[in-house]
Parts: C-alpha cells; structure tokens; sequence
C-alpha cells in the first residue's frame, strides 16, 4: 500500500537517507529497527511530506505521493508522535476530536465527544481523563491519549514512532498490546519505528533494519533470531561490538 | 581587519538582513492569503484577541499613562524658553496621537505579545506538535499564524486608541496638578486642535505594527531550532526583529502621512 523507492536525504551534505527501498501492505504491522541517528524519523517524515527528499519517490496505492494526493494521504492518516505531541493549549478530548472538530464539514461538538470518549475507553483512558490538560498526565497516559488521536478518525495508514521509549515495561507492554490490538482490529497498514527489541517481537508481523541510510535486512519477525547478518546480530544483541558504529 | 574587510562583512550583514527581510515577507503573503480560503478557525481567533488585545491593555494604558505625564513636562519646560507654554496640551495632544501611543504601545506589544508568540510555537515545532496538526490535515499557517496575525491586526489599534486617551489623560493630570493649567481649558485646546487625521494615521500604524508583531513572533516560532535553545533564539530574534521593523515602518508611515 505504501512503497518507497530508492529514498535519498542529505542534511547539509551528511547523508541520512542513501537510497531506502521498503513497501508496507495493508494489515500488517512493518516495524523498522535502526539505531538512533539513523534515519528512522527522517524516513517518516519524508512520506508525511514533513521533509521533502533529494532523491526517490513515496507511492501510495501505486501513484506518486506529492502535492496533489497528500491531503487524501493525510486525510486516511494517524500517527503517534515519539513524545506525543500533544497540543497543550486543549483538553485531553478535544486533542482527541481535533481532526473531527476541524474538518469539513465538522462533527457537531457532542457527537465529537462522544467519538473521543470511544477511542479513550478503546485505550483504557476513562471520562475522567478526557476533561484534564496533557501536562497532567504522565508519559504513558500521554502515549494512550496519542494512540486514541490517531484512531479518532478510522484512519487506514498509521504510523508510530518509538511507541515505548521511556516508558517502564510494564507501560511499554500495555503500549504494544494496544497497538497490536488495534493494527489487527482495524486492519490498517502500519509503520512502526522502535529499537526495543522486546516491543518488536509483541507487535511486527515483518521487520526492517534500516543501517547506514540503507535496508540492510528485511525478513518476518521469526527469521530475526536465526539470521547470520552481523549488523542484524549486533542489533538483536545489543552488542557494543560489531559493525554498527555508536554516533549519536 | 583592514578596511574592505571591513566593508565586505558589513555588505554581508546588509545583504543577510535583506534576505531576512524578504523571507519575512514571503511568509506575511502565504499567511495574508489564507484570509481568502476556508476553513476560518474562529474559536481560536477568539482566543486570540483575548491573549493579544484584552492582555496587552494594563501594559499599554500604563506606559501611555506614563508617558503622557513625562510628555507634558519636557514640552513645558521646552515652552519656557520661547514664553510658549500654552503650547502644552496641544502638542501633548498631537504627540501622543500620531507617534508615541503607536509607537511605544507597538513595541510594548512587541515584547509582550512577539515574545509569547514565538515561544508558544518555537515550543510546539520542538515538542512536534507542529508535525502532528499537519498529520491531523490542519494548516499550521492557517490554523496557527493567521488567528495570530489577524487579531493582532485587529485589536492594536484599539489598544493604540485607548492608549491616545490615556495618554492625553496623563498629560492633562501633570498640566493641572503641577503646572497650573485649567482643568476644562486644558481639555478644550485638545479637542479643538486634534484632527480626524492625525487619529487615524496613528491607528493605521496600530494595525500595521500589530500586523508586524505577530508575522515576526509566528514566523521565529515556526523556524526554531531544536531544543530549549532554538525556542530561546527565537523569542529573541522575534522580539528584536518586530521592534527594529516597527521603527523602520513607523518612519515609512509617518513620512507618507505627514511629509510635504
Ligand atoms: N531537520 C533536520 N535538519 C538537520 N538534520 C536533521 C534533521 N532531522 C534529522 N536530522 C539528522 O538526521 C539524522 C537522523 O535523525 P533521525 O531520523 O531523527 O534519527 P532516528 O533514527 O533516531 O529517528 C540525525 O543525525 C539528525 O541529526
Ligand atoms: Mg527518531
């Protein structure tokens, strides 16, 4: 459903991207592994069109992603946020129902809450929680409350970005079971971008190692234990030996 | 350094600025355009005109207020010298009204409100809310820069206009109490001199410098760099670059009203 094809980005001539080839299918659950500083955010940000590549293009249902179809794009979209990025001006459910608040036409402001207290309820959040401000919550209530933003509209593409970090592992556990659940019951094609290891054998069905601006692997999560690569076996091991080069 | 050294970084800064200048301007046209395409998001327009207007009036009544007693004084004492102290209230009046109430109140604004801007947003680019309205298919100039821009447009000429008032007030507490004018005299001068003229140029350098105000705090905002550090440079650069460019537009202004 989405396919990327030879991606290339350059920050101020240090090459981030260098030609990443990678297709997502609906209903499954791509997970891409890579250190940090590798290129995992970039490599999100250039399908939303957050930054635009040097090189490559990002096709959706087979046609080019660009300035003509982004908004269908967006429109059928949900992300969480590695910190959330919740907007702390407005109440937990209005970040919720932001995209039902604002599009055309709106949805009437009840019904809007109503579709907001669902997708907390389908995270564990109660109507207590939907009337409190972000800042009032902690790291993982704040997490959940993403997750429902980015259901709130049945989206069919998600996107997650380190979903568990800093999060304690029982947090992180509850984390990956939601997003699991919800990849499955909503059948959408998602990209999740992590490096715990743990997360990635709860919730991948195939899994990407993005290395030196590159897809160095690709193989289902079973294959991950067994596979010789040695920047693979680095990375599964949390080896501070090996190939993989600590930068950043 | 040597002298053409000297020459060419100075060139450099000219041409930098310039660019800045530019880019600001661009940014001011794509936010302005977005006044004729919906969606319009009302509620945080609203929002906006408490923050940047209704906020902003203690600080600009006291600086007018302030200012206008201060005004009185100097003009007095200026007066003197030429046996012209009846001049007092007219030139208060006129003062007031076509440069310090714009004027000081655009830059009280500056620092308040460019200041708040910048960091609101400069705040939200880090923490990537900015990213994620645009994963929600909200325009974060439309939905961010524009209620900004507008109620600042908007609600500086009011608070300029209040500010006038107050300032003439100031004046005209100093003329009675200390400098032995007569109460209704005082006020009689003001009102006869003062023309339509000379309040509307004051205002429409209201609107223009509000206008500047929240183009400079929302577009160092939107441009932030990363971390605590990035949201600090542009609270700054917002606050410095409003208040250079309102003193630029206010000669530009007052040179188009009043000159010749
Ligand atoms: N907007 C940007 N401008 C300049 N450099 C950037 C930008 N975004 C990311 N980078 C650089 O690209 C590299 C990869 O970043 P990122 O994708 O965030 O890594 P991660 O894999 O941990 O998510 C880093 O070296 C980072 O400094
Ligand atoms: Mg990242």
């Amino acid at each position: 459903m989405i396919a990327l094809e030879g991606l290339c980005k350059s920050f101020g001539g240090a090459p981030v991207l260098r030609g990443v080839d990678l297709v997502a299918e609906r209903g499954e659950n791509l997970v891409v592994i890579g250190a940090s500083g590798s290129g995992k955010s970039v490599l999100l940000k250039c399908i939303l069109g957050l930054i635009t590549p040097d090189a490559g293009m990002v096709r959706w249902k087979g046609a080019a992603l660009g300035p003509d179809n982004r908004a269908d794009f967006l429109a059928r979209f949900g992300m969480l946020f590695q910190g959330a990025a919740l907007f702390d001006s407005m109440p937990v459910w209005r970040n919720v129902a932001f995209r039902l608040l604002n599009a055309r036409p709106a949805l009437p402001v009840t019904e809007a809450r109503a579709r907001a207290l669902d997708c907390l309820a389908r995270v564990g959040l109660s109507e207590r929680v939907a009337d409190l401000y972000p800042a009032e919550l902690s790291g993982g209530m704040q997490k959940r409350v993403g997750l429902a933003r980015a259901i709130a509209a049945g989206p069919e593409v998600l996107f997650f970005d380190e979903p568990t970090t800093g999060l304690d592992p029982v947090m992180a556990g509850v984390i990956d079971r939601l997003i699991a659940d919800i990849v499955r019951d909503l059948g959408v094609c998602a990209i999740t971008i992590t490096h715990d290891m743990a997360s990635v054998r709860r919730i991948a069905d195939r899994v990407a190692l993005l290395h030196e601006g590159r897809i160095r692997w690709r193989g289902d999560v079973a294959a991950l234990g067994s596979d010789p690569d040695p920047v693979l076996r680095q990375f599964v091991a949390g080896s501070p030996e090996g190939p993989i080069a600590p930068t950043g | 350094m040597t002298a053409t050294g000297a020459l060419a970084a100075l060139g450099r800064a000219a041409i930098g600025a310039l660019r800045a200048v530019g880019r600001v301007a661009l940014f001011a046209g794509r936010v302005t355009a977005r006044l004729w395409m919906p969606p319009f998001h009302g509620s945080e327009f609203a929002r906006q005109i408490v923050a940047i207007g209704w906020l902003s009036l203690p600080v600009v009544a006291l600086t007018a207020l302030f200012t206008g007693g201060a005004l009185a004084l100097q003009i007095y004492a200026g007066g003197a010298r030429f046996s012209a102290e009846a001049v007092v209230p007219s030139i208060v009046a006129i003062g007031m009204v076509r440069e310090l109430g714009p004027v000081l109140g655009g830059l009280m604004v500056a620092a308040r409100v460019a200041s708040s801007i910048a960091a609101e947003i400069g705040t939200m680019k880090v923490t990537e809310q900015i990213d994620a309205l645009v994963t929600l298919s909200a325009d974060p100039l439309r939905y961010l820069a524009l209620p900004r821009v507008l109620a600042a447009t908007l609600t500086v000429p009011v608070l300029v206009a209040v500010g006038d008032a107050i300032g003439i007030m100031g004046g005209w507490i100093v003329g009675v109490e200390r400098l032995g004018f007569d109460a209704r005299g005082y006020l009689r001068v003001t009102t006869e001199f003062l023309e339509a003229g000379d309040v509307v140029s004051g205002l429409v350098k209201g609107a223009v410098f509000g206008f500047i105000v929240a183009v400079a705090g929302t577009y160092a905002g939107m441009r932030s760099g990363r971390g605590a550090q990035g949201v600090g440079q542009a609270t700054k650069a917002a606050v410095v670059g409003a208040s250079v460019m309102i003193l630029a537009a206010n000669y530009v202004l007052t040179e188009a009203f009043f000159s010749a």
